[in-house]
């Protein structure tokens, strides 16, 4: 069976994510980010920070919340019990801290089928709540046995 | 100016996640895909048991990388990665890198994770701003 194609150029309403300041502390635990600029408001002024900074791959806890929607997407027809994520990019600008409101908007950029695969190239953009840029991600998830 | 030269090795991070690991990362980063958690269903899709999320290695990788600006999360400008192996709680993961261009303060890093012989992120690329 082809891969459905036609939800190429598809974009997601934004999702947005409020950051608190213990998600990024148990984030940075989780994921061994030691400096104290993820833990302490004062460590992360001194630093130069507007205030407690999450650490850079927290991008995936609020692009979560519009990849969700992407994937489960009925116009795709993705599988998820056959899907594994390929490949991912992250490009960072301005850092994410405590009380920052991101909103991410998801578009799927490319699908298509090699070696009897489907590939699923999708583009998050998040933006802070003065519309600067904080990420942009480009997540391949492949789906075997299309 | 960095003083970084192409060929230059990264610092070699090395973790060994426990096995309450993957239970903490999915609270953290809300992704409570049972194959990550629940060794019983990993088992029953065919998996050797439960395994690590992928962005939890990639998060290593960043980890490891941004270490050569002492871990100033401004450093890390560009994350890509590609997943192939499985990674396992309970076996050490290994991320390496090696200096692949120097363009003043801009370090551009070929990198690796490693759990034993298998290769769990392959290609990937960081980009590192070194003041």
């Amino acid at each position: 069976m082809p891969v459905k194609t036609d939800a190429i150029g598809k974009q997601w309403p934004a999702a947005a994510y409020e950051v608190g300041a213990e998600k990024i502390r148990e984030f940075a635990d989780a994921v061994g980010a030691a400096n104290p600029v993820h833990r302490e408001h004062e460590a992360a002024r001194a630093a130069g920070f507007r205030d407690l900074v999450a650490p850079p791959m927290f991008c995936v806890v609020y692009s979560a919340r519009a990849m969700g929607p992407a994937i489960l997407d009925p116009d795709l027809g993705i599988n998820l019990a056959t899907m594994l994520h390929g490949s991912q990019e992250f490009e960072w600008e301005e850092p994410v801290c405590d009380g920052d409101v991101i909103s991410t908007t998801a578009t799927c950029k490319e699908i298509y089928e090699k070696d009897g695969k489907g590939f699923y190239v999708f583009e998050t953009i998040s933006t802070n709540q003065e519309g600067e840029r904080t990420v942009k991600g480009t997540w391949t998830n492949i789906v075997r046995g299309v | 100016m960095s003083e970084m030269k192409t060929g230059d090795a990264v610092p070699v991070l090395r973790v060994t996640p426990d096995k309450y690991l993957p239970y903490r990362y999915a609270g953290a980063s809300g992704d409570f895909n049972p194959i990550h958690i629940d060794p019983e269903f990993a088992k029953a899709v065919g998996l050797p048991g439960n395994i690590l999320h992928g962005l939890w290695m990639m998060a290593q990788v960043a980890r490891g990388n941004a270490a050569v600006a002492e871990g100033d999360p401004r450093a890390l400008k560009r994350l890509s990665v590609q997943f192939r192996g499985m990674g396992f709680p309970e076996q050490e993961l290994i991320v390496t890198g090696t200096v692949k261009e120097v363009d003043g303060d801009r370090v551009v890093i070929d990198t690796v994770a490693t759990q034993a012989d298998n290769q769990v992120i392959r290609n990937a690329e960081a980009e590192v701003h070194v003041p």
